[in-house]
């Protein structure tokens, strides 16, 4: 008896496995549950949209993004405000860590299993775009003209073959943050930050401090090619220097076009081969450095401002604007909400209201006072308490002048720069060869992409 | 169908003895029991390597719900890629610098041990402390160490030579993240030997010295030989081991300088997971794994010999 069963037991294991794997499959695309009570929340009125001139039934749809306490919790407070609004929505709310988030929408995916609005990183969007997972948004909802009016010129990365895909809520630019203490000490005036490539360099220069032996005590300028250098150089120093990033229709990098490229990437590497302000490794990497008091200036985002206010409480800095050089510019980068294209009928008319209450003016103003990420649209964020502000100031200035490079395949781009300028640095590569070879590599990157594009 | 089925597979395991007694009943008791994980293997462990062969001929951005046969392209596109030839360089350093590094560090350890009596256990439990520690906390210690303006070149500049750039030099960082690697390992590496040092009679001994034999030459004789059987499976499990060097890069160096330190695990992880091509990540996965079995049944072959006594 006992043996029978338990073999039993053993294969109806296997079988429920086996069944389990092939139902999933099967199931995919939007599931479109309990769809069948309709709910008279009309009279409550709201959410007449012109999609739906029916009443509205009652939709649950679920919102994915990565863990960030914040946000997170922000998420869930705004999740009640707009189901007071819509009360025949409602709103589930899923979180991965950072880490693993792009294996995590991927696993789920064959398991049927999606959000109705995610939060992608805007770097991401050409692999999620070109595989087919997101559908642009409605354009009766979301004009392009609309769009471009209202919010900064960076956040057309996230238009793709002519239409916009995502919006974001938040956003980030590059800005200098600078050590007081270390300013007063190196006898230069605090409320003076270098506005220029050559004050910068100088500055740096007066604030680098080195012991007997020759090695760093304090960094003039942090330099880390693989925190936001990199960054710097493609949205920052290339423009300033009066280049171009990439042609208008994204498929040429034109780093070389001009001698603006070389000139901006040697601008950036020399602060470690010739001025020797700087170096990478130095308390492990520029945030450390900063944040311990062992470098004076360094480039960073915005988005340092809630670590540094959590582990350097002390820390007695200020931000300033990136300096200038022919023109400004500095990086712009954010996360977007987007919508699957397994998202259809009620639940993609919910996702729509749920996605224009998400870029709305009121919650964009609750997003940068809970989270500090700074406003995409411009009416929002250059208002004078933001632009007066203390911190956020300097980062909310330069957001006309943003720029957010359409990434490829951010991993691998940001690898190539680091490559370049560790052949310059340690092997004795020629500058310009280095940079050539970073730009052809690049270029293949770009080429590979567009070529998979058109088959 | 399902009950078929179970009715069946039962029916033809209880032939041999209709109605079988207690012994019988036990054994296939234990060999249900193991065979839950056994099933557990195959699910999580075979079917998905099945699953990697298939994926590395198809074009699959892991996200896309298609996957168009592609024939051997992943297998040419990374062979193209210097990057990944580079991997398969690197890996064989981790192995060949790694391996030999890893048993002389433990069989030194061992050694030493077997000859004190009085805090034994103690200092093998201090040994053994590490390889129970998080793997990517002992690499950011290590990491904190050789930093630029780390404690070890402040001994170093203390001591009146010049400070080294350790994980930040192409030619050096390979050989610190396999120090940290073997640093890890010594106490496991330590155990299996300490083990097989046991199983050595001590009369072997006391013969050699009657003859006239010196430490080293017992050493020769007697030790090595009759350690053969655990060198093979401390080989064989450190190279599979130093062949999927993977999380101490990733924290150390992340593949650089110059992916000097990058190895094939890593170039999976980064292919699949940062660039989303899981067809050409799934081929590197094959090539590793042809690489384990190759170097795996060569090294049963070379050193697996019968040791005459």
């Amino acid at each position: 008896m006992r043996r029978r069963s338990l073999y039993t037991l053993m294969t109806t294991l296997l079988l429920g496995a086996v069944m389990l794997a092939g139902c999933g499959g099967a199931n995919g695309g939007g599931n479109k549950s309990d769809s069948s009570g309709p709910v008279n929340s009309s009279a409550e009125g709201k959410s007449n949209t012109s999609a739906s001139t029916e009443q509205p039934k009652e939709v649950a749809i679920e919102y994915w993004q990565y863990e960030f306490p914040a946000k997170v919790e922000l998420i869930n407070e705004l999740i009640k405000q707009f189901e007071q609004e819509h009360p025949h929505i409602k709103v589930k709310q899923t979180n991965f860590p950072y880490d693993q988030y792009n294996q995590k929408v991927a696993t789920l995916i064959p398991a049927g299993k999606g959000p109705d609005v995610i939060n992608l990183y805007y770097g991401w969007l050409p692999k999620y775009v070109s595989s087919g997972y997101l559908q642009p948004l409605p354009e009766s909802e979301f004009p392009a003209a609309d769009i471009e009016e209202h919010f900064f010129p960076f956040v057309e990365t996230a238009r793709l073959g002519g239409k916009y895909y995502a919006l974001p809520t938040g956003v980030r630019t590059l800005g200098l943050y600078y050590n007081k203490d270390l300013f007063t000490k190196a006898g230069l005036d605090p409320a003076k930050p270098p506005a220029t490539w050559e004050e910068l360099v100088e500055y740096a220069k007066e604030l680098t401090e080195t012991d007997s032996k020759g090695q760093f005590v304090i960094e003039g300028f942090a330099w880390e090619p693989g925190s936001q250098l990199h960054h710097w150089f493609r949205d920052g120093l290339l423009y300033q220097a009066g280049g171009q990033d990439t042609s208008e229709d994204r498929k040429r990098i034109l780093w070389n076009e001009s001698p603006a490229g070389l000139e901006a990437f040697k601008y950036l590497i020399d602060f470690a081969k010739e001025h020797k302000v700087g170096i990478n490794g130095f308390y492990t990497d520029d945030a450390n450095a900063f944040k311990t008091g062992h470098a004076a200036i360094n480039v960073d985002g915005s988005y340092r401002l809630g670590s540094l206010r959590k582990d350097a409480p002390d820390l007695n800095y200020a931000i300033a604007p990136l300096p200038a050089y022919k023109n400004k510019s500095t990086q712009a980068s954010f996360w977007a909400n987007a919508i699957p294209s397994t998202v259809k009928d009620e639940k993609l008319a919910a996702a729509t209201e749920f996605l224009k209450f998400l870029t709305s003016k009121d919650v964009q103003e609750q997003w940068v006072d809970k989270i500090g990420e700074l406003p995409a649209q411009k009416e929002v964020a250059l208002q004078d308490k933001y632009i007066q502000d203390e911190f956020l100031g300097a980062f909310i200035k330069q957001l006309p002048d943003g720029r957010a490079h359409f990434f490829i395949d951010e991993t691998q781009e940001r690898t190539l720069f680091i490559e370049a300028v560790d052949q310059v640095l340690l092997t004795n590569v020629p500058i310009e060869k280095a940079f050539a070879d970073l730009v052809a590599k690049t270029q293949k990157l770009y080429d590979d992409y567009w070529s998979k594009q058109g088959s | 169908m399902e009950q078929a089925e179970a009715a069946s597979s039962s029916r033809k395991l209880a032939l041999p003895v209709w109605r079988p007694g207690l012994k019988t009943k036990r054994y296939l008791f234990i060999y249900s029991c193991l065979l839950i994980p056994l099933l557990f293997f195959v699910i999580v462990r075979v079917l998905p390597i099945l699953y990697s062969f298939h994926v590395s001929f198809r074009q699959w951005d892991l996200l896309s719900q298609t996957k168009p046969f592609v024939g051997l392209s992943n297998y040419a596109a990374i062979f193209q890629d210097e990057v990944f030839v580079q991997t398969i360089w690197n890996t064989l350093i981790y192995v060949v610098a790694g391996v030999p590094g890893q048993l002389a560090a433990g069989l030194a350890v061992a050694l030493l041990l077997q000859r004190i009596v009085r805090f034994r256990s103690f200092f093998r439990t201090i040994y053994f402390i590490p390889y129970i520690t998080s793997v990517v906390a002992v690499s950011w210690v290590f990491r904190w160490i050789l930093m630029k303006n780390g404690v070890a070149n402040g001994l170093l500049l203390e001591l009146g030579f010049s400070a080294q750039p350790f994980l930040y030099s192409p030619s050096q960082a390979v050989y610190w993240i396999i120090i940290a690697v073997i640093w890890q390992n010594i106490g496991f590496q330590m155990l299996v030997f300490l083990a097989g040092l046991e199983n050595i009679p001590r009369l072997y001994y006391d013969a050699a010295s009657i003859d006239g034999a010196g430490r080293w030459r017992k050493f020769i004789h007697i030790t090595l030989p009759l350690l053969n059987p655990v060198l093979l499976f401390s080989v064989v499990i450190a190279s599979i081991g130093f062949l999927q060097t993977f999380t101490q890069v990733l924290n150390m160096t992340g593949g650089g300088p110059l992916n000097s330190t990058n190895s094939i695990v890593l170039y999976i992880y980064n292919r699949a997971f940062k660039s989303f091509e899981m067809g050409q990540a799934s081929a590197a996965t094959v090539v590793l794994f042809l690489l384990i079995l190759t170097l795996t049944i060569l090294q049963l072959k070379v050193l697996n010999r019968k040791v005459e006594h």
